[in-house]
């Protein structure tokens, strides 16, 4: 990210599921914060979402899973990341994730998680917080 | 009197809490401080009321209600395997569950087998039963009193091929099929509203649903083809009152399409259902119900020329609000669902899905789905409410709210119309965007403290309540997958091909596609090939990411 360039997040809905309420509201709620969203929609595979977001040159990418399907989801994302050679691009998630998979999913790269009822402020917060950080590095 | 609710509202709530706009519904609706007989005046018993199962239904559609049977107390019985919801339903029938909701596995809901590709680490998920073939359903309905309890299918985009394989697997039982009960919730219009479970366009998905209707009218009379559904919309972010108007409207589309089909209508109209989300506000939830059943009623009498009362009833399945339950401070729960489930019964519903505490965490445990239904047992046999019938009719709060439901419910029936009817304002975004403003709206009034949830945005407490989660079985995908395999391998490929084939055939056309499914479907061709050949000749829908 470049110095006075917005940020830019990608948020998509991967896997199966059509619940995309959540996705919907953090989609808004960035850009109303000033960020560039991309939001992608439904039913993206791991391999399109890692396209999206190398196409777009995003800075994060948020994915809301609420199936119980984070693990493999994640698992696979932030592999073709690397993979691409993108392995910098953030990623956090949301959704109903239980905590007992919080440390799995951290050490394997996941930012962040924020469970329902998460206020879109904490997301916003966390994402200038950690976003901006890693540009001074 | 309004001057001083203007006043009221601008200042705190008197019992001291920080909300700034307290007299509002979930609806927007403005409540005032006081309700009396002006604001019912013209109110008539007979015209807006109506005696319990007389037209036009306000006060509930039976004349007994529960005086003579209670509502169906329905839960969920799924659980990742076929053979494990099995067990799950014989332990709720046990428990004293008079029917049941099955819900479908990710991959199940999205039309693929377990063994496709894109369904890895989602078999067995959000838990649901994965469904794949006729082995399936025989193993998950083995030993089922079907004479005794209801089966409910939360199946909407592959209803017809759920809905053959129920008939195959109970043909093989030599249970008489016309007798059989149960609903199928096959409202493919809420897919594409909110819960986005859709594969192909909204008209050949139509024409999937009244098959469907017309094949159930004929040989199942006592089973529901649908049950249309605002209960998803809700849970997308609708007010109380887009959710009432909407599924209103997709119901009367419904309605159209089988007259349109050529069907009487009072030859599949008694069979449609509903179903309903009670949310947080007690009073508006049962204003809500009041104002559908009479709209119904009215719609289905005056505008589609309906004879039978029957066809003029709005028949209810209701389930407390998985959207209003709080991660923190999971246990709160149990008491917003209790109040939720108070409401739906007061409001008159026929069927009854309480929701379990940790649902906002996770997949619930039997520990927390048993107080769930416990919950309704003692809404049936304490609290004294089932004694009389519609106890709280003439309340001129109750009263004027229904009628101002009613009256926002035209308001939107309006909108789409101008729209072009349902379907047309569903290729236009209407849903998906009202629905997407409402939930922002809602979002936003919490965070500002406008709407006060106790644990999220007041009362808060930073230590987390610790409590039991359910474990889901690791090795289940790969068993799933193992078993589908071998089922593939061993059937006769060239009887599968051309049972494929015959499936292609019809829906090219326009014959009924039921007996050619129920006819493949019982030489184990999988869910996963059929729709996979719907999606070849009806092509898939996509939806514009609008937020």
């Amino acid at each position: 990210m470049t110095q006075g360039k917005r940020i830019r997040i990608l948020i998509a809905k991967p896997g199966l599921d059509g619940h995309d309420r959540g996705a919907k509201v953090v989609a808004r709620a960035l850009r109303n914060a000033g960020m560039e969203v991309i939001y992608v929609g439904l039913h993206q595979t791991p391999l399109q979402i890692v396209n999206a977001a190398i196409d777009e040159d995003v800075d994060a990418i948020g994915l809301s899973i609420l199936s119980g399907a984070h693990k493999t989801i994640f698992t696979k994302v932030i592999a073709l990341l690397k993979k691409r050679g993108v392995p910098k691009v953030l990623v956090f998630g949301g959704g109903t994730i239980p905590k007992k998979d919080w440390n799995g999913l951290k050490s394997m790269g996941v930012g962040e998680i924020f469970t329902p009822g998460s206020d879109t402020s904490k997301i916003i917060n966390y994402l200038n917080r950690t976003l901006k950080r890693d540009k001074n590095v | 009197m309004d001057k001083k609710i203007t006043k009221e509202s601008k200042g705190r709530h008197e019992n001291g809490s920080q909300q700034e706009t307290p007299f509002k519904n979930l609806s927007g609706f403005h409540i005032k401080s006081l309700y009396a007989p002006e604001d019912i005046s013209q109110f008539n018993y007979e015209t807006d009321l109506g005696q319990p199962g007389k037209y036009p239904f306000t006060r509930g559609i039976y004349e007994t209600m529960y005086r003579v049977k209670p509502w169906t107390i329905r839960q969920l019985g799924s659980l990742n395997s076929p053979a494990e919801a099995n067990q799950r339903i014989r332990q709720l029938i046990q428990m004293g569950s008079t029917g049941v909701s099955i819900c479908l596995d990710m991959p199940t809901i999205m039309g693929r087998d377990s063994d496709d590709p894109l369904c890895e680490g989602e078999v067995g998920s959000a838990g649901g039963v994965a469904i794949d073939s006729l082995a399936d359903m025989r193993s998950l309905l083995e030993g089922i009193p079907l004479d005794k309890i209801s089966i409910n299918f939360v199946s909407n985009s592959q209803s017809s091929v759920i809905l053959a394989m129920f008939v195959a697997a109970v043909e093989e039982r030599s249970f008489p099929i016309e007798r059989l009960t149960g609903t199928m919730q096959n409202d493919i219009l809420k897919e594409y509203q909110a819960q986005k479970s859709y594969y192909f366009p909204p008209r050949p998905s139509m024409r999937l649903t009244i098959d469907t209707i017309k094949f159930c009218s004929q040989y199942l009379p006592r089973f529901n083809p649908i049950s249309i559904s605002g209960y998803h919309l809700a849970s997308a972010g609708a007010t109380p009152v887009q959710e009432c108007a909407f599924t209103l409207a997709n119901g009367f589309t419904y309605v159209e399409e089988g007259i349109k089909a050529g069907l009487s209508v009072d030859s599949f109209a008694p069979r449609l259902s509903f179903f309903f989300k009670v949310h947080n506000d007690f009073f508006e939830n049962i204003a809500k119900f009041r104002a559908a059943r009479r709209i119904w009623a009215r719609t289905m009498r005056d505008k589609y020329k309906a004879k039978d009362p029957r066809s003029w009833m709005f028949r209810l399945h209701t389930q407390t609000s998985g959207s209003s339950l709080t991660a923190q401070q999971p246990e709160n729960n149990i008491i917003r669902t209790t109040i939720q489930a108070l409401s739906a019964v007061l409001a008159g519903t026929q069927s009854l899905h309480t929701n379990s505490f940790d649902e906002a965490l996770s997949i619930p445990t039997p520990r927390s789905e048993k107080l769930a239904l416990r919950t309704q047992q003692i809404i049936a046999n304490e609290s004294g409410v089932i004694n009389t019938i519609d106890p709280l009719a003439g309340s001129y709060y109750l009263e004027s709210l229904t009628n101002k439901m009613e009256s926002e419910c035209y308001r939107y029936f309006e909108t789409i119309e101008n729209l072009g009817g349902v379907i047309s304002a569903i290729e236009k975004g209407f849903f998906s965007r009202t629905i997407a403003d409402s939930a922002f709206k809602y979002q936003k009034k919490i965070e500002e403290k406008k709407r006060i949830i106790v644990g999220l945005n007041e009362f808060v407490e930073d230590e987390e309540m610790d409590i039991e989660l359910r474990e889901t079985d690791p090795e289940f995908e790969r068993r799933k997958v193992a078993d589908l395999i071998n089922l593939k391998k061993s059937r006769d490929q060239n009887l599968v091909k051309n049972l494929l084939n015959e499936i292609r055939e019809v829906i090219q056309g326009t014959d009924n596609i039921m007996p050619s499914l129920v006819k493949a479907v019982k030489s184990y061709v999988t869910l996963g090939e059929i729709i996979g050949v719907m999606r070849e000749v009806f092509g898939e829908f996509r939806e514009e990411s609008i937020y």
